[in-house]
């Protein structure tokens, strides 16, 4: 599914965040939001997941402004895994999951066969299945993620928007994240927007890189284009050498000091 | 597997609950000033209708335990509702004001309009809808905080008790009267109160029923929410209005009993678990069974003086409200 911003401007207050925003993702494509802290990238997310009202501008589902489709409908083509989230201390995973499909149930009416079948899936896709009796705050950090993940999946989202899902995670951790949230997109075709922190890590798992300065869209395009001594100089403010990351085919770089 | 005995065992609390307080119900009708044997009352009820027995039974145990389980029921279910969309334990309808708004607005009826009693329940709810959506404006800055709302709730509340005092300075003469509202009491409670209460109630029970699991979608959190395709805003003001109106619906009928709101949600969640959908019916039975034994406590005690039921709840509550917040704080 297609995601289309246009001209978007978000306040908080009377203190403008983003300026005029405009971007158009493609289906099956993982997009990664990167920018300093305070940039607005973090808003961008929650605007798109209409968490915030925008005060101009709009954003469209295949073509179709989501002012003028119904929350629910949203929901099931547009999942989200926000940075805060909370969840009582006795539910167990597959009780998690089960909430994905709230999006799906019509008034009054309990889970079906299919919704179930459903949740299994999702659980099995994310290796969770083993865990479901589990309760969810006795999870370490990436199985916890990987919980939520499930939730969204269970959605059957065509687009999943992801704010920071590995921040508080081990490396170890925020590796087992992305490469999900990668084979997702590839077994399932899910269109994927993330805002990482980690540009090494947002060059390697991103087809395309959307970069957030200041409340002002920087640049958009392949983490090729993207990351380059401009970029890390003028937004980051580092000097930084850059090389080719010849196996995963994306390039990294190495900070040498901050920019004087 | 597992899902479906935590089912089957969460269905056994469920039934457990219900048990009691149905046992509530009949310790309640047989206990009381008059002493009556069980025996007596099935004759009671079933075959000597002119009997004083009959008429104690019938016009004053019966309205009187009746009343105090859909005050229990409805102070519990406001509470546990409050406690949910706030995610605060502490949240009660006592502390966020909306017991408050419809005791003011009792207060002023039962004192400076005593003629217009029957108004009562009427004008509990206008308190309780006002102070909540006066709560609700206070907290309103681009979406409804929950910190702020509770802090704006405790203001109102003190501001709206400070208003209750001073009526009673005022009129000092009025205020023997008015004790057993001031502190919650179910003396003197007859089939007109069934009345008064019965409607509000049962409405507010089965609109919770059927939207209780919106609840537990809100407890993942407001953007979790959002992205599932519920109107976070829309659905918590719904929630709050239900819980005012049976807030407001029990405080007409037997004034400002505090800590029921508070207590009985947080050991119905330690029986059964956070799941609204079997919290909500849990909390029904457990509230309605705490009243009807505090009350029966409250007939019996130092019979034939009877205190009020309130009493019995702080001096029970009281304890348990500090037993959390040091528990909170581990």
């Amino acid at each position: 599914m297609e995601l289309k911003v246009e001209g978007l401007n978000v306040f908080y207050g009377d203190k403008k965040i983003l300026n005029d925003i405009s971007f158009n993702i493609k289906s099956g494509e993982i997009t990664t939001i990167i920018g300093p802290n305070g940039s607005g990238k973090s808003t961008l997310i929650k605007t798109i997941s209409r968490y915030l009202k925008p005060k101009g501008g709009s954003i469209y589902l295949d073509k179709v402004n989501i002012n003028q489709i119904n929350t629910k409908e949203i929901a099931r083509n547009l999942a989200v895994l926000p940075q805060v989230k909370d969840v009582s201390s006795d539910i167990s995973v597959e009780e998690l999951v089960s909430y994905g499909r709230y999006p799906h149930l019509k008034f009054g009416k309990r889970l079906s066969k299919e919704d179930k079948e459903i949740i299994e899936w999702a659980l099995e896709k994310t290796g969770l299945l083993e865990m479901k009796d589990r309760c969810v705050v006795t999870l370490s950090g990436g199985e916890r993620q990987r919980a939520w993940i499930a939730m969204s999946l269970a959605q059957k989202p065509k687009i999943l928007l992801l704010d920071e899902p590995t921040t508080f995670l081990d490396i170890c951790y925020q590796f087992e994240v992305l490469e999900l949230v990668k084979e997702l997109n590839k077994t399932l075709g899910i269109t994927v927007v993330m805002v990482l922190h980690d540009l090494n890590q947002a060059a390697r798992y991103s087809d395309k890189m959307l970069v957030i300065n200041n409340g002002d869209l920087w640049e958009y395009g392949e983490p090729c284009e993207i990351v380059s001594e401009n970029l890390l100089k003028n937004i980051f403010k580092i000097d930084a050498d850059i090389y080719e990351d010849k196996v995963n085919n994306c390039p990294y770089f190495i900070p040498r000091k901050i920019t004087a | 597997m597992n899902q479906q005995n935590e089912k089957i065992k969460k269905s056994a609390i469920l039934i457990a609950c219900m048990c009691f307080s149905i046992t509530g119900f009949f310790i309640s009708i047989v206990n009381g000033a008059v002493k009556i044997s069980f025996v007596e009352i099935v004759n009671a009820i079933f075959f000597e209708e002119a009997t004083v027995n009959y008429q104690i039974i019938m016009n004053v145990r019966l309205p009187r335990t009746i009343t105090a389980s859909l005050v229990g029921t409805s102070l519990a279910l406001s509470g546990s509702i409050l406690q949910g969309i706030m995610r605060n334990p502490l949240a009660s309808p006592n502390i966020i004001g909306v017991s408050s708004g419809a005791g003011l607005m009792t207060l002023i009826i039962l004192i400076l309009f005593p003629d217009y009693y029957f108004l009562a329940p009427l004008s509990a709810f206008i308190g309780a809808l006002t102070a909540t959506l006066f709560i609700y404006f206070l907290a309103w800055k681009q979406g409804v905080a929950t910190t702020r709302l509770i802090l704006a709730g405790v203001a109102v509340s003190s501001l709206l008790g400070a208003g209750n005092n001073a009526i009673m300075t005022f009129y000092p003469d009025k205020v023997s009267g008015v004790i057993g509202f001031m502190v919650g009491g179910l003396s003197a409670t007859n089939w007109k109160h069934v009345d008064m209460i019965f409607p509000y109630a049962i409405v507010g029970i089965i609109l919770l029923l059927l939207i209780s699991n919106k609840l537990n979608i809100l407890m993942l959190g407001d953007e979790v929410a959002t992205g599932l395709g519920l109107n976070v805003e829309k659905t918590k003001f719904l929630f709050i209005i239900i819980s005012s109106v049976l807030a407001g619906a029990a405080v007409s009928v037997v004034g400002l009993l505090g800590f029921v709101g508070l207590i009985v949600p947080h050991i119905t969640r330690q029986l059964i678990g956070s799941d609204y959908r079997f919290l909500i019916p849990a909390t029904i039975f457990t509230g309605s069974a705490v009243v009807i034994l505090c009350d029966t406590l409250a007939r019996v005690m130092f019979a034939p003086v009877e205190i009020p039921v309130g009493i019995i709840m702080s001096a029970l509550g009281a304890p348990f409200f500090l037993y959390l917040l040091r528990r909170k704080k581990e």
